[in-house]
């Protein structure tokens, strides 16, 4: 058992996330329902009641329930690797990332983030807290307009070879390089 | 109970994501800077067998645990709303270097600055439903 949960414990290849994410969207299909996890956004505002004022938020968002304990799994997910399966290895990014990052002044990796952004003393400072409210609001925001996100449009509907999810994750790119590339010198 | 299974199932894509490292700020950096093959091994190598899955099950017309035929939706042909829209989305994921998804498992790996992320991506969702109908879509 013990070496079982040292052998999970390593860092898990890119492959075996692939099969595992493309078997979870799979499972949702025989329970009848679909992958995606941004529509949960729009449920969270339905469920606080935004369906009063707003039309978009006006529809049975209890019919989503199982979307949200899937959110819920996620999380608990999340927990489980963090207290048992983590080894406390560092992120294992190449090295021109590291350079480049450090250029940005953000460390080499010593966890799965970097400090700069994710320590609760970087949350604590104006651009920190403004680097996630402002992210978040982007991410919350441009997934509604696309109709999706990353698993929705990427994994779902590349998955069914749908050209409108082409664009938007073409459009996720386009965003990510822009901001990656020419505004993050400027924000970091 | 009838939830426990998407509970499970979402245990099984949290662990999944955490453990290879697609939650990580660091990894979306190597992707948008094409310094590593990782994410695009992991988005590809799901699309590759979602495809062959979603082919097979149309193919067959199976059903799910219920006998109900799955059924695909198609996505409503445009192109204003899913290229703009997109960028958009892309500028977020770029800077917090996190999706719904990974959101989500970032918080329960104890991450809580990810916390002001998500409210800022149910607020970004609301602002969306106030200001559709003024948008083209």
């Amino acid at each position: 058992m013990e070496n079982i949960l040292e052998f999970l414990s390593q860092p898990w290849p890119w492959y075996t996330s692939g099969i595992l994410i493309a078997f979870v969207m799979v499972l949702l299909l025989f329970f009848g329902k679909s992958f995606g996890f941004s529509s949960n956004l729009r449920v969270i505002c339905a469920a606080c009641g935004a369906g009063k004022h707003t039309k978009f938020f006006d529809f049975d968002w209890r019919s989503q329930t199982w979307n949200l304990l899937f959110v819920v799994g996620a999380i608990l997910g999340g927990w489980i690797s963090s207290e048992f399966l983590t080894n406390g290895d560092a992120v294992q990014i190449s090295q021109a990332t590291i350079q480049d990052l450090q250029q940005l002044g953000i460390s080499a990796p010593d966890s799965l983030q970097p400090d700069e952004i994710f320590s609760l003393e970087a949350l604590f400072s104006v651009k920190g807290f403004l680097i996630m409210l402002i992210g978040g609001l982007m991410i919350g925001f441009g997934s509604r307009y696309a109709g999706g996100c990353t698993s929705g449009h990427a994994i779902s509907g590349l998955s069914n070879l749908q050209l409108p999810s082409l664009i938007a994750v073409i459009g996720f790119f386009i965003g990510g390089l822009i901001m990656t590339h020419l505004l993050l010198p400027f924000i970091l | 109970m009838k939830g426990l299974k998407f509970i499970l199932a979402g245990i099984l894509f949290g662990i999944v994501m955490s453990k290879s490292e697609a939650i990580s700020w660091f990894r979306i950096q190597e992707m948008f800077r094409f310094q590593a093959f990782h994410m695009y091994g992991i988005i590809g190598t799901a699309v590759v067998l979602g495809a062959i899955a979603t082919y097979l099950i149309k193919k067959y017309n199976m059903k799910d645990y219920q006998g109900n035929p799955i059924i695909f939706t198609p996505k409503e042909m445009s192109f204003p709303r899913y290229i703009i829209g997109g960028i958009i989305f892309g500028l977020g994921w770029a800077l917090t270097g996190a999706c719904p998804g990974p959101m989500a498992v970032n918080l329960g790996y104890g991450y809580w600055a990810i916390a002001v992320a998500i409210v800022g991506a149910i607020a970004g969702t609301y602002i969306y439903g106030v200001i559709k109908d003024k948008l083209p879509h």
